[in-house]
């Protein structure tokens, strides 16, 4: 019994931490979604469905949802592939300086992420390296388009995104037994068999974790569009922040987070009901 | 290099073209950082290619920015103070969450992670209604109070790993030959909890020292941290001080990490 009053000392500051900070925001903005909008900054509080009848009837909304969906899909598929590989490769390679390769994973970690994401405008900009380079090469005569374009965002995004899921697959498959492996080789398996039958199913939770988890991110994301897209591809994030920091339309703001904050819930827990939320945490503490 | 069953063809062929893909994903990973740093000496007047000479100046025209000097201030100071709050309180719920058994953990542990799983856009509005709703200026505090909210699951993490592989036995020993719970956990705990309190320290650091998007939301008006000065230089134009900047930024947060493992390493190294 004192054991657990104990622990709920020890507990205590985090969790009030959290309440005040996380949940009783979270709580106030729900039912500023039911408020009424004035003026900018102004609102009343009488109680109308307004907001979200505004929400589900107009186009204009649907069409950032659809969009940050997909930009958000084809980024999170997009890390699977290209992160699956390295993982693979670094769980299986025989190198000696394994540590180096996977201290390399760690070091985006620390690099700014503002830098991370402003860093590719050296790369696709008119000034950019790709740019130049073929006008060097007099391949082009005028420059590519590549920046400011969604292929830029989801560019970004994948290079922010990729250690996460490296990481997350990575630790899945140094959970397989490798005698697996050589039994699977023994009882007539060729490598690519013993690939699909046995490794790929078993490394399955952790290139899932990995997904959720570049979805998620992905999906709510304000500052990458910001910085490698056009106008044309803000997302849903960028959507929140006019609405609130431009417009001041507090109601709608709330509407439009709780919808996000609604939609990604629900993607977290169809994933939890099947591989359980502990796998995203053990790639997050790495 | 050779995987350890790679005798048939397909498992060759296969194995080189991992090998080669990992490789352009490295390339991937580090080769716009690595132009950033080396475009910020180049000597143009423009940010970007081509190379028209090397050159410092564009350092030392960092170092006569008021604004970029103030917002470096603003964050280090912010970064500090939520370093050393956020540890504490995190170290404090490790503890709780590892080595006792009460009703409702599972929701406890759940509640602590929750700030890493809920995008910054949605945390920021949230916040940012509380004190509207409080009635409450945009403060320092309230900058240094949501960078805490944002690094704790961090916290939590890392040191409850730690935690699970420190067996229990010794603090049992301790216990029963007569010590207190908490010289317990000065002297038998804490030393061996060494690494992962560094570990959470610097990582708390660098969370808040590079967090732009909550910021962008939580900042007083007219304050810039670190990135969001650089977000507001980048708007203005692809100046080649930005990448002097960035290039100063990196050495700073990837040295530091470096350097905390090291100190880890020789820390941890020492009580065996």
């Amino acid at each position: 019994m004192q054991q657990t009053r104990f622990a709920w000392y020890l507990l205590a500051p985090a969790i009030i931490l959290l309440a005040v900070l996380l949940v009783l925001p979270i709580a106030i903005m729900a039912i500023y979604t039911f408020y009424e909008f004035v003026t900018a900054g102004v609102e009343k509080a009488n109680y109308t469905l307004a907001n979200w009848q505004e929400f589900f009837t107009d186009s204009y909304y649907h069409l950032f949802l659809w969009k940050t969906a997909r930009v958000a899909a084809i980024t999170a598929l997009a890390c699977a592939v290209m992160g699956y590989i390295p993982a693979y490769f670094i769980w299986m390679t025989s190198f000696r300086h394994k540590w180096l390769l996977l201290l390399l994973l760690i070091v985006p970690f620390w690099i700014s992420f503002t830098i991370r994401t402003f860093s590719w405008i050296h790369i696709l900009g008119e000034q950019g390296a790709i740019n130049v380079t073929l006008k060097t090469l007099g391949i082009i005569d005028s420059p590519i388009q590549m920046l400011y374009t969604e292929g830029a965002v989801i560019m970004g995004m994948i290079h922010f995104l990729l250690p996460y899921m490296i990481l997350n697959v990575y630790v899945s498959l140094e959970g397989i037994d490798r005698d697996l492996l050589s039994a699977a080789r023994t009882l007539g398996c060729t490598s690519a068999q013993a690939f699909r039958e046995v490794t790929l199913p078993l490394s399955l939770p952790g290139l899932c974790a990995g997904l959720l988890l570049c979805f998620v991110l992905a999906a709510g994301s304000y500052v990458t569009p910001q910085i490698l897209g056009g106008n044309r591809d803000a997302l849903f994030g960028n959507l929140v922040y006019d609405t609130i920091m431009e417009q001041l339309n507090w109601p709608m703001g709330s509407t439009l987070s709780i919808v996000l904050f609604v939609l990604l819930g629900i993607v977290s827990a169809i994933y939890s009901r099947y591989m359980g939320l502990s796998t995203i945490f053990k790639g997050l503490s790495r | 290099m050779q995987p350890r069953q790679a005798e048939d063809a397909s498992g060759v062929w296969g194995w080189r073209a991992v090998k080669i893909v990992t490789i352009l994903v490295y390339i991937f990973m580090f080769a716009p950082i690595l132009v950033t740093v080396i475009l910020s000496f180049n000597a143009s007047m423009f940010g970007g290619f081509p190379m028209t000479g090397v050159s410092l100046q564009w350092y030392g025209k960092l170092f006569q920015n008021e604004a970029v000097l103030r917002a470096f201030k603003t964050s280090i100071w912010i970064a500090l103070l939520t370093a050393a709050v956020c540890t504490v309180i995190g170290v404090m719920a490790a503890i709780a969450l590892t080595r006792h058994e009460f009703r409702g953990k599972q929701w406890m542990n759940t509640l602590v992670i929750l700030p890493a799983l809920v995008p910054e856009t949605i945390l920021g509005v949230g916040l940012l209604l509380l004190m509207k709703w409080a009635n409450q200026p945009r403060s320092y505090l309230l900058l240094v109070l949501g960078h805490i909210m944002l690094a704790l699951p961090f916290v939590v993490l890392v040191v409850q790993a730690r935690l699970i592989g420190i067996k229990r036995v010794y603090e049992e020993a301790a216990l029963s030959l007569g010590a207190n719970r908490f010289n317990t956990f000065r002297e038998v705990t804490l030393p061996l909890l060494m690494p992962a309190i560094v570990a959470a320290v610097l990582l708390v650091f660098t969370i808040s020292f590079d967090n732009i998007t909550a910021s962008l939301f939580w900042r007083p008006p007219g304050v810039e941290t670190m990135p969001t000065q650089i977000l507001a230089m980048l708007k203005i134009s692809i100046s080649p001080e930005i990448n002097a900047l960035g290039t100063l930024m990196i050495v700073i947060t990837v040295g530091l990490p470096l350097l905390g493992g090291a100190i880890a390493r020789i820390l941890s190294g020492n009580r065996q």
